[in-house]
């Protein structure tokens, strides 16, 4: 076991505290960083693709994990995104202007659904979000004269200060910087009183109330920042397809979202990670399966939802903390090695939390 | 211009609709009161239960009744086993992984849908071909006919049901407070579990009796999104308010598609979002601020 002896008040506002965490994540920094030397340029778009949905990720988490507030249309903030800031820099717009504006856009549209949703709770907060992708798509598709419709919209190449980013370690570089600077963030506003309060209505409205916390105000904030962050993965999103088309920020897009937080493990930054790498790994293993299952199953149309569907099914029974539950518990292992009991993370149930009383 | 035909025609097409949203709403709501969970895949449950009919009647040689009996239990089957499974499981994790788990399941059911019966579009044969004639150039399916006396009378026998047998008497009492019904000695596990079984086979009818208007195939249950809104306008707590919103859905819907062709399909979700703004709770509320 590794005791730890703060002695410098940095200690105390570090992110990272343990040797091995730092050692680890300078690790996985040093690899982000030099993996346009090594990596081909399919895998590198991969790799920032991957990026790219771990913000969106971050911006989903930060509501659901964090504030408990479900939302099925995540997929709207990104398609709202990836379309404003489209059509800003084709009509001449800087990218940095572009990008600020897209996410105050985003914000804006989020608190005005967050302000809505604020006295809601539960599914009709669930439903209400997925009528809202429902109409944002709709709307998406139906206004020509601005978006295309389903024609589809060509986004001009990255352009910042002049210099073109065009390639594809460029644009890499772009969303890893703003991946950075996202999980910095996330986890300094997690520290802050804002991110403490979300927390505390996501554990229970009541006694958020009771400790003085405005819990409509928390929401609408929540709502907020979410969607802005969702947003400027829009924005990359858009960048990296260089075509959007409506279909693209359907249901199933949100639903991807969601099965990445969820299976990532709710409530923590690094599981919206696990899980952007989950669902980036997975269409490569269902093509690996598709070569070697016998035709009659590997061909089938519809394999790539049902596993999508069998492994959210599998995570939420057997492992409800998802992929950071485990990587939570094969840590603590080998830190409290020969410690560790199978009832060390027993969760503890509770029975019918009940919404209306009656 | 419309004329008064077309207003009447549009109407009762919407509200044979309404009724069969307010079909699907019901088997929602049954299992909403018994263990707050939402199933979001019941929409999941009306396509299977549609193709489940579709399967046993090709299997008894195009008999429609049998196979629509057949049919809706085997999809009872189908929700007592998910419950007694699955959701049983994971009872008391955040609402959010339940709500993801059931769109899970609809993806499930799509997938295995399409992989058995193929995603083409299929057609059921029913005993509702034809139309009534109502009045001069006026006439009506039978099919729609079909559904609106469905809804009442399946309506009819669950009121029956939840007020008169002891089955159903013991259901409502676990619903209401689940610990307490336990403590008198009602297996609150079966009946939940049966619970579900009778939502899935509400859900089924409903697939069958909309098969002659929406064909068979692996996206009709999407409907059951339009169900959940209709349930949401009316207030989710209760059965009556449930019905009543679809069925003011399903009115709404023809007449906002024949007006404003530019929103056709998402007039549902306007009206419930409009709807939302409101009056958070519905528009029969079932909710009550907790109080310590």
């Amino acid at each position: 076991m590794q005791i730890l002896f703060k002695t410098r008040y940095e200690d105390d506002i570090g992110f990272l505290v343990k040797t091995g965490e730092k050692v680890r994540v300078g690790m996985v920094l040093a690899f982000l960083f030099a993996a346009p030397l090594f990596l081909q340029t399919y895998y590198l778009s991969e790799l920032s693709l991957l990026l790219v949905y771990a913000i969106a990720g971050i911006g989903l988490m930060i509501l659901t994990g964090y504030t408990g507030q479900v939302s099925f249309g995540h997929a709207a903030f990104l398609g709202i995104g990836a379309y404003c800031h489209a059509i800003l820099i084709s009509h001449g717009v800087p990218f940095s202007v572009s990008v600020v504006a897209t996410m105050i856009l985003c914000g804006l549209v989020g608190m005005a659904l967050g302000r809505s949703a604020s006295k809601m709770h539960g599914f009709y907060l669930a439903i209400a979000t997925l009528a809202f992708l429902i109409l944002v798509e709709t709307l998406l598709g139906e206004w020509v004269s601005m978006t295309n419709g389903y024609a589809g919209f060509a986004v001009p190449g990255m352009k910042i200060l002049g210099a073109s980013l065009g390639k594809a370690w460029q644009q890499y570089y772009v969303n890893l910087f703003f991946i950075l600077l996202v999980i910095v963030g996330a986890a300094n506003l997690f520290r802050s009183p804002t991110g403490r309060a979300f927390l505390a209505v996501r554990d229970s409205e009541l006694s958020a109330r009771s400790l003085g916390v405005n819990v409509e105000w928390v929401k609408i904030q929540s709502f907020g920042v979410s969607a802005a962050i969702t947003g400027l993965a829009g924005v990359l999103l858009a960048h990296q397809l260089s075509y959007l088309s409506p279909e693209v920020f359907g249901v199933l897009e949100s639903l991807k979202l969601m099965l990445m937080i969820v299976v990532g493990g709710l409530g923590s930054i690094l599981g919206a990670v696990f899980g952007a790498i989950l669902i980036s790994v997975l269409p490569i293993v269902i093509s690996f399966l598709k070569d070697v299952l016998p035709p009659a199953i590997g061909q089938q149309p519809g394999l790539e939802p049902l596993l999508f569907g069998v492994i959210i099914v599998l995570f939420i029974v057997l492992e409800p903390l998802g992929i950071y539950g485990r990587w939570m518990k094969l840590r603590y292992f080998f830190e409290t090695f020969p410690y560790y009991r199978k009832s060390s993370f027993v969760r503890q149930k509770s029975y019918l939390k009940t919404e209306r009383l009656r | 211009m419309l004329q008064v035909n077309d207003i009447i025609h549009l109407a009762v097409t919407g509200l044979a609709q309404g009724c069969a949203y307010g079909l699907i709403a019901l088997g929602f709501v049954l299992i909403y009161k018994a263990t707050e969970v939402v199933n979001f895949a019941h929409g999941e449950f009306m396509m299977l239960g549609a193709f489940a009919v579709l399967a046993w009647s090709e299997f008894l040689g195009g008999s429609f009744w049998p196979a629509f009996v057949l049919g809706c239990l085997s999809i009872g089957a189908v929700g007592y086993l998910i419950d007694a499974q699955i959701m049983r499981r994971i009872i008391g994790q955040s609402s959010a992984s339940i709500f993801i788990m059931t769109v899970a399941f609809g993806f499930i059911f799509r997938s295995l849908a399409g992989m058995i019966w193929g995603w083409k579009t299929l057609f059921l044969s029913t005993p509702f071909g034809g139309k009534i004639e109502i009045a001069d150039g006026l006439s009506i399916g039978v099919d729609r006919v079909a559904i609106i006396v469905a809804t009442v009378l399946l309506c009819g026998v669950l009121y029956l049901f939840f007020s008169r047998t002891r089955y159903g008497i013991a259901m409502q009492a676990a619903s209401q407070n689940q610990l307490a019904a336990y403590y008198m000695g009602i297996p609150v596990k079966r009946l939940v579990s049966i619970t579900w079984a009778i939502g899935a086979m509400i859900a089924a009818a409903a697939g069958a009796l909309l098969a002659p208007i929406t064909m068979v195939d692996t996206t009709i249950g999407f409907l059951g999104i339009k169900a959940l809104a209709g349930a949401i306008v009316g207030g989710f707590g209760s059965i009556p308010g449930a019905l009543l919103g679809c069925l003011l859905i399903g009115i709404v819907e023809p007449f906002a598609d024949y007006f404003v062709p530019e929103i056709k399909g998402v007039s549902a979700y306007i009206v419930m979002l409009v709807v939302l703004f409101i009056r958070p709770q519905g528009l029969i509320s079932q909710t009550f601020e907790k109080k310590v």
